[in-house]
């Protein structure tokens, strides 16, 4: 047969690599994204999966419409301040390693809705791997956000990427309109700090996995 | 003013006088000046006695800070039995923005008074629920207030 043949006459039988590489190299040839379609980015978005421009030949076709099966959010359009706590909660769903792509000049700053509704930018919500400019950017634009994702995804280690406690990955700090829980000691250490200090409350109160990246 | 307009505003005066503080013709539309105190008995009397049966819309404006009335309250009829369409309009000052629901007389105005009071601070008296509905509920201020910062007041606009 073919290629197969070839390999295994050229190869030796045992071939070592760096764990990271090989991880990476899977990671990044599969990425799930998540459907966050807000607004008409969400247009351009469906046009990059479709026939002309085709993503899967990246293999990053298969959206899934529930967080915990994505490896990756396109936030597509412009983040109300209603919507922001559902799309924290959606992001604390998906399981690690995940990363977010800011699609378009809304999402990433606020765009031409500089006002009291909508969010001036999504990395005030949630971590940012790769920004994509333009209104809406052309899908090729995306399907270069995702090839440059997976440059940056093959530059990773595994080390930094382990999944956060069941405990905290479920101390997702949901203000506004759902439903708040009784606070975790983050939560309580914020609100002191708010208190002492007079400082404005955070939006939302960075996991240990966003602290980790910022740092 | 079409005949029968006329005739649906001239009962509304005979009836009471001070239910109709003026009329206001314009393109076509005609509008009815209504005391805030009686609005619920003039909206009551249009439903039932003239078949206005629909609230097509209930909205509010906001004329300004340095206006006196600041705030007004438009209430849309239409009535699916003879097709006319009016407006009854209630004028509200800044100090005391309060006028009477009207959820009683149609169910619709439920939500239209929520929202109006949501973005204009107009308090509807004997609401059922009277609470958000576009904004979060947590927001500081009403958004469509000529007054109000176009960024939202800090650190909710998250700027």
């Amino acid at each position: 047969m073919g290629l197969e043949n070839t390999l295994f006459e050229s190869l030796p039988d045992v071939v070592t690599v760096k764990l990271d590489a090989v991880v990476n190299w899977a990671r990044k040839s599969s990425i799930w994204p998540a459907t966050f379609g807000l607004a008409c980015c969400a247009i351009e978005m469906m046009n990059t999966v479709s026939a002309r421009n085709d993503l899967s030949r990246f293999g990053a076709e298969t959206f899934r419409a529930s967080p915990r099966q994505a490896d990756v959010m396109i936030v597509s359009g412009r983040v109300s301040r209603k919507m922001a706590p559902v799309l924290r909660r959606i992001y604390d769903q998906m399981p690690e390693p995940k990363w977010v792509i800011s699609m378009g000049a809304c999402a990433t700053s606020g765009g031409v809705f500089d006002n009291y509704a909508i969010v001036q930018g999504v990395d005030k919500v949630v971590p940012v791997d790769i920004y994509v400019p333009g209104c809406p950017p052309r899908p090729e634009m995306l399907v270069h956000a995702i090839t440059m994702l997976q440059e940056k995804i093959m530059k990773e280690s595994v080390k930094d990427r382990r999944d956060t406690f069941e405990a905290e990955s479920r101390e997702s700090i949901v203000p506004g309109t759902l439903p708040v829980t009784e606070g975790t000691a983050l939560e309580r250490e914020t609100e002191i700090e708010v208190a002492q200090n007079q400082v404005s409350r955070p939006y939302t109160i960075p996991s240990r996995h966003e602290r980790r990246r910022s740092s | 003013m079409t005949e029968k307009l006329q005739e649906f505003v001239e009962k509304l005066k005979s009836l009471n006088p001070a239910w109709v503080t003026d009329v206001i013709e314009g393109h076509g539309e005609v509008t009815l000046m209504v005391p805030g105190e009686s609005i619920v008995d003039v909206c009551r009397f249009m439903k039932v006695e003239q078949g206005f049966d629909l609230l097509a819309d209930l909205c509010g404006a906001d004329r300004g800070p340095e206006e006196d009335p600041r705030f007004e309250v438009d209430y849309h009829l239409f009535s699916t039995k003879h097709h006319n369409r009016l407006r009854l309009k209630v004028l509200l000052s800044e100090d005391d923005p309060h006028v009477m629901t009207v959820t009683q007389i149609w169910k619709t105005a439920n939500w239209h008074e929520r929202e109006t009071y949501d973005l204009l601070g107009v308090i509807f008296d004997g609401h059922p629920d009277l609470r958000r509905i576009l904004l979060p509920s947590d927001f500081d201020g009403h958004a469509l207030r000529k007054d109000y910062p176009l960024r939202g007041y800090e650190p909710y606009s998250l700027n």
